[in-house]
């Protein structure tokens, strides 16, 4: 294992001292390339290994093995995500921060699963849990298509993955999920976990910064909220939890469910939301969400 | 954090669940219905560990309605107790047993008597005249009187309150501000 890391330690990346920014892209690929935006074009992709003396010694603090021999590793994932009916739909926010640990494993990870044109699912937990299963969900949601000649509904859809999770109980699943659409009924909003809760409701928030996004999310919420206004609380909640939530930061992913489907609103970064704000969108603030409103005087 | 009471009357048996459903310190629901109605005069109220209890709830639905279409005649609540306790103990004794406490309320019209059962995950069934699960049971058991709004240290915004007695189930609006 130290002899695989450390040719990976070796690579002409580390040596000459070159930070690799995976953040360096574009805003607008966002949603586009199927979560493979970060992979440079041209030359093959590399794994970026914590910067650290020994890997092998800093993942061992990561892993269960000794409680558990089968859960090699279990890489606990702080996160916000927050989802919210009201009367134009549903509107579902995520942060973009992974992390073991103490450490930052990325900053561009794509926590909305679009399962197919008018289903989302959030990803809080286990990353691979979440990204398969409900890559999975799709999959079955689509045989449902093709047997019954209608979509499914977003209960249906919901139930399905809760039942699908609840089988597995006790087997080390980790996933707290919410499930957003449009069906025949309007919007629809299910938060799904991996201990086989599946609850219906309006105003949902998920992860270790959910607390600090409920705190914003409640106060700014009713039913009657305009587009402009819903995805302004969506973005201003995520924020909120970028900043006080060490787990949780780096960019925002926006989206908006509509009947038509769902739509790619924006990628934010929270910094960025910090010091400038969204910047002339309606329903935004003049100036940033934070810098300010602390350091100014009047 | 879950309480769900029931008392019997003349012909009659009240239900009483809180409405929560929450992760750790976060209440991301106020407004669950944790009591299910197994027929025309059968509810049942659930608690416990979160997942098992709806998939139990519905599980016990689905079967108690089977039974009614197979026999043309639903179970009496004697019966259904019985049976519910049974679906508890063997599951006990599986690889992942149901972790779910149960309240069950009903009205015999056989013999015209409200009937109130009492069981824990562990498949204890008592047959009482009043019952709770939950931290309101160490008041409500004792005094089951209005002392239990007062000294309640979690004291729960609202409760789903269900009545089963000759005319069949029924909701009421309980008056929270007394």
């Amino acid at each position: 294992m130290n002899a695989i890391a450390s040719r990976f330690r070796a690579s002409p990346y580390h040596e000459q001292g070159v930070e690799q920014d995976q953040n360096a892209q574009d805003s607008v690929l966002w949603g586009s390339q199927g979560g493979f935006g970060n992979l440079r074009a041209g030359a093959p992709p590399e794994f970026v290994v914590p910067n650290v003396p020994s890997p092998t010694a800093f993942l061992q603090l990561h892993t269960d093995d000794h409680a558990d021999p089968n859960c090699r590793i279990k890489i606990a994932h702080g996160t916000t995500t927050l989802a919210f009916r009201f009367r134009g739909g549903i509107i579902v926010a995520v942060d973009s921060r992974a992390t073991a640990g103490s450490y930052i494993a990325s900053g561009t990870v794509k926590k909305v699963i679009e399962i197919n044109k008018f289903l989302l699912g959030t990803m809080a937990g286990g990353a691979a849990d979440c990204q398969y299963w409900e890559t999975y969900l799709g999959i079955q949601c689509r045989l449902h298509e093709l047997r019954n000649r209608e979509r499914i509904s977003v209960a249906a859809a919901s139930k399905y993955l809760s039942n699908l999770v609840y089988s597995y109980k006790g087997m080390g699943l980790s996933m707290g999920t919410m499930i957003c659409g449009w069906d025949k009924t309007g919007p629809a909003l299910f938060y799904v976990d991996s201990d086989g809760t599946r609850l219906k409701g309006d105003v949902f928030s998920v992860g270790s910064g959910s607390t600090f996004a409920y705190g914003v999310l409640d106060q700014g919420y009713h039913w009657e909220l305009s587009d402009e206004d819903a995805q302004e609380l969506g973005r201003r909640s995520i924020y909120a939890a970028g900043h006080r939530d060490a787990f949780s930061g780096n960019t925002i992913n926006l989206y908006h469910v509509r009947e038509t489907g769902w739509e790619f609103i924006g990628n934010y970064d929270v910094t960025k939301m910090h010091y400038d704000g969204p910047g002339n969108i309606p329903g935004a603030p003049v100036g940033g969400y934070g810098y300010d409103a602390r350091v100014s005087t009047v | 954090m879950e309480v769900s009471f029931a008392i019997t009357g003349k012909g009659y048996v009240i239900l009483a669940a809180d409405q929560n459903a929450a992760r750790s310190i976060i209440k991301m629901k106020a407004d669950e219905d944790k009591i299910k109605a197994l027929g025309s005069h059968l509810l049942m109220a659930y608690s416990g560990e979160p997942g098992d209890t709806v998939q139990f709830a519905e599980y016990v639905e689905r079967n108690l309605r089977l039974q009614q279409m197979r026999n043309n005649h639903p179970l009496r609540p004697q019966a259904a107790a019985s049976w519910v306790r049974r679906s508890i103990a063997d599951s006990l004794r599986s690889r992942s047993p149901y972790a779910v406490n149960i309240l069950l309320g009903g009205y015999d019209m056989a013999n015209k008597q409200a009937k109130l059962y009492w069981m824990d995950y562990l498949g204890t069934q008592v047959d009482v005249p009043f019952a709770a699960h939950g931290y309101g049971s160490y008041f409500a058991l004792s005094l089951l009187d209005r002392e239990v709004q007062k000294r309640l240290v979690i004291s729960f915004p609202s409760f789903k309150v269900k009545v089963v007695d000759e005319g069949g189930v029924r909701e009421v609006e309980l008056d929270m501000t007394v």
